[in-house]
This record gives C-alpha cells, sequence and structure tokens, in this order.
C-alpha cells in the first residue's frame, strides 16, 4: 500500500458535490452534512462555550449556582398527523426531551407557528389541543408564542418551533463529553419506531406494519434515573439520523470508542422487516420517545432496574459499552462474532435500488 | 422476517467457516458479482471469519456504479426541463455527473421524486397529465421486469407523458469481460442470485466450460455466502469447472421464464459503456423499435451528451477486481460518502461505500492509507 498523499491541486473531481454552495435535503438529515453545517456556518460567527458543547441543550450559569437549560427545536413533518402522534405532540415532547437530556427539569416552553393560508382551522386546534395534553403529560407550560401564516404554496401546512427552558440542580454534570471508558450504553427501548411509522403515514411502503410512533415526553424517566445514580454521565435522544448518529457523536465529543453488541440491540420485527425492504439499517431511523444513556457500569443495573419500573422504559437494555479505543468511533459487534465501523450517514439515507 | 433469520445463524455460519478452512489448501481469489453480497459480506464482517487464502474481490454488480457518467447526464439534462417530473430509485440521486448531481438539480428547484417501483412513476405520469414523467430505469436483469412492465402499462393506458431513461447491463457479459481481460486474477465466481432468480444460469454454463472456471450461484445472508464460498471452493480443489446452485430457495436453471418473455418483448440487446470499465460488447438492453416513443433520450434530445471521468477515481480497476477500494489513493481522504470520486463510493451497495462504511479502521489508519 502506498503512502503517498494525493494532490488536493491536482484536479480531483469535476463537481462541487460536498454541496457547500446550495442547501440540499441532506444539510437536514442529522448526518455529517448537518454536523458540517454548523460546524463551518453556524458556529464561526456565534461560537461561545454553551454552544461549543455540542449538546441538546445549551446550559448557563445566570447567577451564583443557578443554572439554566434553554433548547429550541423546529418541526416540519408530514403529514401532520400519524399514527401514535402528531406535529402538535412532536413539538413539546422534542423540546422537553432535549432540555431534559442534559439533565435539567424543564419548566416552560413557547411556541412559534407557521401557517401555511388555507389551513383549517380544525386542524390548527386539534394540534393545539395534542400540545396541552403532552405539556400537561410533561409538566410544563407553554407560556408565549407567535404566529406567522404565509402565502398558499410557501409552507406545508404548518410548522411548528419550540423553545424550551429547564433548571438544572447544583452538580449536576451530565453531556455528550463525559462517556468514561467501563461505562455501558443502556437504550431506553425499540429503535426505529417512529421514522417507520412515519414513512408508512406518507405511504412511502407500499406495506402496512401497524406501528406507532413512540413519541413521549422522557422528563419523568429520566428524574427517575437521575433519583438512583449520580452515575448518568450522558443522556441523548436518538432523533434524526437514528442511534448511530447520537452515539457517533458521543465517541467524538468524549474521545472514546463505543461498541455495540448487535444481538441485544431491541427492533421491532415491523421495523426489520421494513429495513429489510427498503435497504435501511434501524440504527439511523429517528426516534422520539427514546434514550440513550451512558452511564457508569456500577449503577448499571441499578439504572435498569429503575428505568423497566418507569414509564417508557419497560424495554430498557445495555446495548454495548464504552472502551478507550478506537477513540471517536462507534463499532458493532455483529451476530457472526466480527466487528465492523458504524459511520455516520453523509446525507439523507436512500432506499437501495434493489 | 421469518425465513431470514435461519439464514443468519451464527453457528450454522460457523460451522460452514471451519469447513471452508478444512478442505483450503491454498490461495484462490473468490469474485461475488453483486453489490448486495458486497454489501452483506461487509456488512455482517464475513471476510474477517475466512481463512487467509480464500480472497474475495468485489465484482461490478452495483447497478448504480456501473451506470456511465454520460447517462447521468443525460438524467440530469432531462430533469431540470421545467416541464418534467424526474423519477428515480434513491440511491441515484446521489451519483456524480460530470457538474452536478440530481440533488443540486432538486436544490435548483428541479422536480426530482424518488419511487419504490417504476409502476409509480407510471401512476404518476396518470395523476400530472400536463407534465412529462421520466423514470431513470437502470439495473441489472433483476430490475428488468418491473421497467419493462411501466412502459407496458404506459403503452395500455395510451400514455404519451411517460418515457424511461435505460442504461440496463447484463451480468454474464460481465463476467465474460472479466475473464477475457490479460489481468484477470479471478478463479471462482460466486453468481448473483437475484439476477438469476429472473434469468436462470443456463447462460453461465457455457462460460464456466470456456473459462474452466467453477462458478455457484449464491444468496445475500451470510448462511448464503458462505455455502458459496464453500461450494466454490470445494470444486476449485477438486479441480473442476461446474456451475452450481447454493441458492435453491429461489433459483432454477431456466429461471422466471414469463418475466424473460416480457422483457424479450420490449428490450434488444445492445452495446453498453460501464463507468469506470468501459465498452461491453453486447451488455445492455435498449428499447425495441417499438417501443422507442418511451425512449427518454430521444424525446427529450439528449443522445448526443459525453462525458469523461475522473482520471484520479480507480473505481474501473475496482469493479474488476484488480484492486480493492483501501488500495486507492483517495479512499477516505479526497473521496468519501459525502465527496465521492466515483460511483463505487456513491451507493449503498458499491464496495468502496462498503469498505468506508464497515472497514474496522481507525481514522489514523485510514489517513496514513494503511
Amino acid at each position: 500500500m502506498t503512502n503517498k498523499t494525493p494532490s488536493v491541486e491536482s484536479p480531483i473531481c469535476p463537481l462541487p458535490r460536498r454541496h457547500s454552495d446550495k442547501i440540499v435535503q441532506g444539510h437536514g438529515s442529522g448526518g455529517k452534512m448537518m454536523a458540517d453545517l454548523i460546524k463551518d456556518v453556524f458556529y464561526p460567527p456565534l461560537a461561545n462555550p454553551a454552544l461549543l458543547a455540542g449538546d441538546d441543550a445549551g446550559v448557563v450559569e445566570i447567577s451564583d449556582g443557578v443554572r439554566l437549560a434553554i433548547s429550541t427545536d423546529a418541526h416540519v413533518v408530514s403529514p401532520l398527523f400519524f399514527p401514535g402522534g402528531d406535529i402538535g405532540k412532536l413539538s413539546v415532547c422534542g423540546t422537553v426531551n432535549d432540555v431534559a437530556m442534559v439533565g435539567a427539569r424543564p419548566l416552560y416552553l413557547s411556541a412559534s407557528f407557521i401557517l401555511e393560508e388555507g389551513l383549517d382551522i380544525s386542524i390548527l386546534e386539534k394540534v393545539v389541543t395534542s400540545m396541552k395534553e403532552a405539556a400537561d403529560e410533561a409538566e410544563v407550560q407553554i407560556i408565549c408564542g407567535d404566529t406567522k401564516v404565509v402565502a398558499h404554496g410557501e409552507a406545508d401546512g404548518l410548522y411548528i418551533s419550540t423553545t424550551g427552558i429547564g433548571l438544572l440542580e447544583p452538580g449536576r454534570s451530565i453531556g455528550g463529553s463525559q462517556a468514561k471508558p467501563g461505562d455501558q450504553v443502556i437504550v431506553s427501548g425499540s429503535l426505529g419506531d417512529h421514522g417507520i411509522a412515519v414513512l408508512e403515514a406518507r405511504g412511502d411502503l407500499g406495506f402496512e406494519t401497524n406501528l406507532e410512533s413512540d413519541i413521549a415526553p422522557l422528563n419523568h424517566l429520566i428524574r427517575a434515573m437521575l433519583s438512583v445514580s449520580d452515575k448518568v454521565h450522558v443522556l441523548r435522544d436518538p432523533t434524526r439520523g437514528g442511534a448511530a448518529s447520537a452515539l457517533n457523536e458521543i465517541a467524538k465529543q468524549s474521545q472514546v470508542g463505543i461498541i455495540l453488541d448487535e444481538g441485544s440491540i431491541p427492533v421491532k420485527p415491523a421495523v426489520a422487516a421494513a429495513c429489510e425492504m427498503l435497504g435501511f439499517d434501524p440504527l439511523y431511523i429517528a426516534n422520539e420517545g427514546k434514550l440513550i444513556a451512558v452511564v457508569g457500569s456500577e449503577d448499571a443495573p441499578r439504572i435498569l432496574e429503575k428505568m423497566r419500573q418507569t414509564r417508557y422504559g419497560e424495554d430498557a437494555v445495555v446495548i454495548g459499552q464504552v472502551e478507550e479505543s478506537p477513540p471517536g468511533r462507534l463499532l458493532l459487534k455483529t451476530r457472526l462474532g466480527s466487528t465492523r465501523i458504524v459511520d455516520l450517514l453523509a446525507g439523507e439515507m436512500l432506499p437501495r435500488i434493489c | 422476517m421469518k425465513y431470514l433469520t435461519e439464514y443468519r445463524d451464527a453457528d450454522l455460519v460457523h460451522g460452514l467457516i471451519n469447513k471452508i478452512k478444512e478442505i483450503t489448501t491454498q490461495h484462490w481469489t473468490l469474485m461475488e458479482i453483486c453489490g448486495g453480497q458486497t454489501h452483506s459480506i461487509i456488512k455482517n464482517g464475513l471476510d474477517q471469519l475466512l481463512p487467509d487464502q480464500i480472497e474475495l474481490v468485489h465484482g461490478p454488480g452495483c447497478p448504480v456504479c456501473v451506470t456511465p457518467l454520460e447517462l447521468i447526464d443525460k438524467a440530469l439534462a432531462i430533469a431540470s426541463k421545467p416541464d418534467v417530473i424526474f423519477t428515480s430509485y434513491g440511491d441515484m440521486l446521489r451519483v456524480p455527473g460530470s457538474q452536478a448531481d440530481l440533488f443540486s438539480v432538486r436544490a435548483r428547484g428541479g422536480d426530482i421524486r424518488v419511487v419504490y417501483s417504476p409502476l409509480d412513476a407510471v401512476k404518476l405520469a396518470q395523476e400530472n397529465p400536463d407534465k412529462e414523467v421520466v423514470f431513470f430505469a437502470i439495473g441489472f436483469e433483476t430490475t428488468a421486469p418491473a421497467n419493462v412492465m411501466s412502459v407496458l402499462q404506459a403503452d395500455q393506458l395510451g400514455l404519451d407523458n411517460f418515457s424511461i431513461l435505460v442504461s440496463h447491463v447484463r451480468v454474464p457479459q460481465a463476467i465474460e469481460a472479466i475473464l477475457s481481460s490479460p489481468h484477470n486474477r479471478v478463479q471462482g465466481f460466486l453468481a448473483a442470485g437475484h439476477v438469476c432468480a429472473v434469468m436462470g444460469y443456463w447462460e453461465y454454463i457455457p462460460l464456466a466450460k470456456k473459462y474452466n472456471i467453477p462458478m455457484t450461484i449464491t444468496g445475500f445472508e451470510p448462511l448464503d455466502i458462505a455455502q458459496g464460498i464453500l461450494t466454490t471452493v470445494e470444486s476449485l480443489e477438486a479441480g473442476t469447472c461446474e456451475v452450481k446452485n447454493a441458492y435453491i430457495r429461489a433459483v432454477s436453471k431456466k429461471g422466471n421464464q414469463s418475466a424473460q418473455a416480457v422483457i424479450n418483448k420490449v428490450f434488444e440487446e445492445c452495446d453498453r459503456k460501464w463507468r469506470g470499465i468501459g465498452l461491453i460488447p453486447g451488455s445492455g438492453w435498449r428499447l425495441r423499435p417499438l417501443y422507442t416513443k418511451y425512449d427518454a433520450e430521444k424525446r427529450f434530445q439528449v443522445e448526443t451528451i459525453q462525458a469523461e471521468e475522473s482520471p484520479l477515481c480507480i473505481s474501473g480497476l475496482v469493479l474488476q477486481g484488480q484492486k480493492k477500494p483501501d488500495q486507492c489513493e483517495a479512499f477516505g481522504t479526497l473521496c468519501t460518502p459525502e465527496n465521492p470520486l466515483g460511483a463505487t463510493m456513491v451507493s449503498d451497495e458499491g464496495a468502496c461505500a462498503a469498505y468506508y462504511r464497515y472497514r474496522t479502521q481507525t481514522p489514523d489508519s485510514r489517513e496514513k492509507g494503511l
């Protein structure tokens, strides 16, 4: 094998293939293109310590010992209603979960609505009722909002953007850079339910699965976990890009290797079957009611037991562990005993031809 | 998922691997033809389990990878037209043409839609009579039946706003091109199970005789592939050159004859360029004269578009089994799935992409090109 590095000056590829000049769908996929966009476009002008921590919520100290976690999330989903939820429930749970993933207690939300001219008000009422129900379950209040209407054709019915604020207990430090060699990786339940349920609702599957989205507020589950252990090092909700992307981020932030055991990853038969048909990998499919926890191994049994007694954590299971090397990499031990890399996706996950 | 998990049973796979180890007495180079098999081998780490003497090289059986550059350019030209809905299998969207890819055409306002079947494209044509609907009909023998059915269905419905951009390729001619090359190192083939499910394997028997080489019709699950390798190594060790079927649950010698009949009704043989390899005589299918009104190249007058490849990309050598993806200077550095130089890095089934995603290499070793 050669060690020669190809010259960057020579004509390499005639194409502007990085899509650095125009936004394409892949920039919103949760994969490498999105990571590059954040690193190249957002970080340089906006950089500050809370932002650069790169967690689901920014954490700031506003006076001695009082720390707030703030997160924001824009929701664009088609269709607006799907089995197991709708855009309203999604917009509340998504932000509640992001605030909770740094160990904070979510308290208040704001909500901005972008409405397309011609939208039925009855649809909006249904969505807002759903937001109210989700907020009640999460024990948060929506205390302010904004409404904009755009011309017909300039939006897809309804977009919602929510911002959440939560309070952090003194001494709590949970974040992507806290994973340590020896830690166990826990997932709170089966992977891929939301992504496949939405694909089905969109009519993209061509067959029926009876799957429901897993959308749920996870703050009570997290509070239960924290009540039995102070060794919860990392929490993350594997939304867009799925568990593979979330775990890759953690491996990079903590500069550790994460090794998953393929046989212990929980995937429902219907999700596995849909993925087989489409050539997808459940590790990359979105979840909206699941969390990944990296915890000290001595506390793992206690945390697992507590999770299994708590709503939305009944099927919690250990799926892997943290090791020193290779730093920044997610690996998978296959059922056959071999090992392979699980990388970030470049952009969108594309259905395979055959 | 029933009938799949059985073919992933670790104990059974290890049993076959042990048999391969027992009977192997020397170095053998095998090629798996199909990109789906490459994907499965790397995803399951099967090659890590094989004895060192068994070398797998990855064949040209990824339809996305071998679609020639100029055809991508033709697709981009058609998709950029304002009155066109351009439909494609998902993984073609990222394949680079000379100037852009379908993603960038979509970002500039092109109406490009991913469909899961060409019949969905026919439906779109019915629903949008004021638009031209074009389907990007690429693939091997596996996708041909559905692609020709779309033409027959459009014909039956009397649709004059539907056409297909055809780049069909065939496996036996590719195998012959590899075997007749003076640089060939392949000693045994795992033939592509899905292709043979449609076409049967009668075409391979004279090839195996002519080039004195064993071939095994092989499936896609770990157990299928281990069985295919075992059968091929058995033949090699015994010095025989038969075509054997290790995928009997899907493949018969004659194949699916009604599928072959509709293919023959709509398509005829033609010479075809393969990306990275070049022209292989008789290796393609195109629409018969009776159906040329469904030929998007003619309808949109893009027949004259021509294009040249990136000189750095060795995907041609990878597709012919002469080089491994990580023997490319650009692998993992200048050429990555986000910034692919060649199609083998673009498609999920491409050998370079499979190596990039699944190979256990630290970033360090990759940077050093080890």
